[in-house]
């Protein structure tokens, strides 16, 4: 099937065939977003972001793109950085109407399908743009831990581990590898800085910083950044088994 | 006969159904407002005063329903942030929806993730912000509340007050209520002219058990069951169920009400 639809990309309206090719076109733009990964373990849920560093003007550690909704959700976002916000803004008038109406925090499922719904609008008329962003949903409430990536036509599915932007394709082969019944926040920790590193290789020369952060047992619900020491330590074991060429099947508490 | 003529007595349908315009709906009425007029469940006094390591403050756990004592475990003391705890007396319902802003604020607080903490002289100024907005529109929060705990780097110990009308003030010791008249006497003794600044921690929770016996005595309204928070520079000590032991023995001699002789 042709991915340019002569005339029908014009707006969001169906070709033919019944495709939506402004949606399509909007997959293109988180394709080249930063690479972005989420890992639902037992006991809690990890985000973590590549961010490529382009100057070093910029401050270390500042400008974060994962943002916190209400107390127990985190959301990362990969494509258009000003989208990424939008969604986040509205993520949290959706957990305080939640609040206000039900007078407890918003479930995982229903924040995600909010979001879902929230998006596909965006598909639904010629006079605004889809989405150009995957967002991730990380939430831990009463039952347990939940993982959703939203994409730009509205479509959101749990997941244990899910990726978007750059390197999906590397990170989904290493996420699959994983055994995420047993898995452990801690150790899910270092995983994903394992997994970020080793989709860093297409642009070896430029620097780059990992944004992580983490709810469930661990932080006691509450959606928080992984601790310095925590993250530079997960660091150092990433690049001992990408850059030490190891095989990445060893333990992960060495 | 046509269905419309069979229908006519019945009088005509709405141009539409679903955003009734007819004249049966009265167009552009004017909105019903109603406000809070009175306090209807109430809590009573809520007491303060700074000590040498930093605060205390104290509420019992009574919700009246007029003089009818209605609730027994009401929690009227509300951590907020890290660092401080709302005491709230007043009207109850008004206090649960004070306890949701603030709770709101919190919130919006910890998600910016900028590592700036919510003080307590932040969450005083936003409250009594929050009384005066209500007051001027002749609606208010029918409550009295203190702010207390130790605030910014310093973690200077921080006692204020606000109220239905949008008063604030600070002082070393600060009551609402009845406790005004009772209390603020007695933690006056220990905290005026400075003398908060060598005030021990037990000697600070003695004068709050003080002027909770003495509001026991005399507040038709209060309760011997109450919650104490402790907020100094290592966190919040937050005890609840508390009582006072009371003294009656004198009453058995005391007979009528002047000549009666037993």
């Amino acid at each position: 099937m042709s991915s340019i639809g002569t005339g029908y990309d014009l707006g969001l309206f169906f070709s033919p065939d019944g495709r939506l090719f402004q949606a399509e076109y909007a997959y293109k733009a988180v394709e080249n977003g930063s690479t972005c990964i989420g890992i639902k373990c037992q006991d809690g849920v990890i985000l973590a972001l590549e961010k490529i560093v382009i100057s070093k003007l910029l401050k270390p550690r500042a400008n974060p793109r994962i943002g916190s909704v209400g107390r127990h959700i985190g959301i990362a976002t990969t494509g258009f950085i000003p989208d990424g916000k939008h969604i986040v803004k509205r993520a949290r008038d959706e957990a305080n109407s939640w609040r206000d109406n039900y007078g407890s925090a918003v479930p995982g499922p229903v924040m995600a399908d909010r979001l879902g719904n929230y998006v596909q609008l965006f598909t639904c008329y010629s006079s605004v743009r889809p989405f150009g962003v995957m967002s991730f949903v990380a939430a831990y409430d009463d039952l347990g831990p939940h993982l959703y990536m939203i994409e730009p036509n509205g479509v959101y599915w749990g997941y244990n581990g899910i990726s978007a932007g750059k390197g999906r394709q590397i990170a989904r082969n290493e996420l699959e590898k994983l055994d995420f019944s047993t898995l452990k926040m801690k150790d899910a920790v270092k995983e994903a800085a394992r997994i970020i590193y080793a989709t860093h290789d297409e642009e070896h020369n430029k620097e780059h910083e990992i944004e992580m952060t983490w709810v469930g047992e661990e932080t006691n619900g509450i959606h928080t950044a992984v601790p310095d020491d925590l993250l530079q330590e997960a660091e150092a074991y990433a690049r001992r088994t990408v850059e030490g060429g190891e095989d990445e099947d060893v333990p992960m508490n060495e | 006969m046509s269905f419309l003529e069979l229908t006519e007595p019945w009088g005509k349908p709405a141009k539409n159904v679903f955003f009734p315009t007819s004249s049966d709906v009265q167009q552009n009425a004017a909105p019903v407002i109603s406000r809070t007029t009175q306090p209807i469940v109430t809590g009573a006094s809520v007491i303060a005063l700074k000590f040498a390591d930093g605060v205390m403050i104290a509420a019992d756990n009574l919700a009246s329903y007029g003089s009818l004592a209605r609730f027994f475990d009401v929690e009227r003391l509300t951590k907020v942030g890290n660092n401080t705890i709302v005491g709230i007396g007043g009207d109850v319902s008004d206090y649960q929806h004070l306890q949701r802003i603030l709770e709101d604020l919190e919130i919006k607080e910890s998600n910016y993730g900028d590592g700036y903490a919510l003080q307590p002289s932040h969450i005083h100024e936003y409250l009594s912000r929050v009384f005066y907005a209500r007051r001027n529109k002749m609606d208010p929060y029918w409550n009295q509340a203190i702010v207390a705990g130790v605030d910014g780097s310093q973690k200077e110990p921080f006692v204020a007050f606000a109220d239905l009308r949008g008063n604030t003030y600070t002082a070393p010791a600060i009551a609402t209520g009845f406790a005004i008249h009772l209390a603020l006497p007695l933690m006056r003794k220990v905290t005026d002219d400075d003398r908060w600044k060598t005030l021990s921690k037990e000697r600070a929770r003695a004068t709050i058990d003080d002027c909770i016996r003495v509001l026991y005595y005399r507040d038709g309204r209060s309760l011997n069951k109450f919650s104490v928070a402790t907020i100094t520079a290592d966190g919040i000590d937050f005890q609840t169920n508390q009582s006072v032991s009371s003294e009656w023995a004198f009453a058995e001699k005391q007979y009528g009400y002047g000549t009666q002789e037993v």
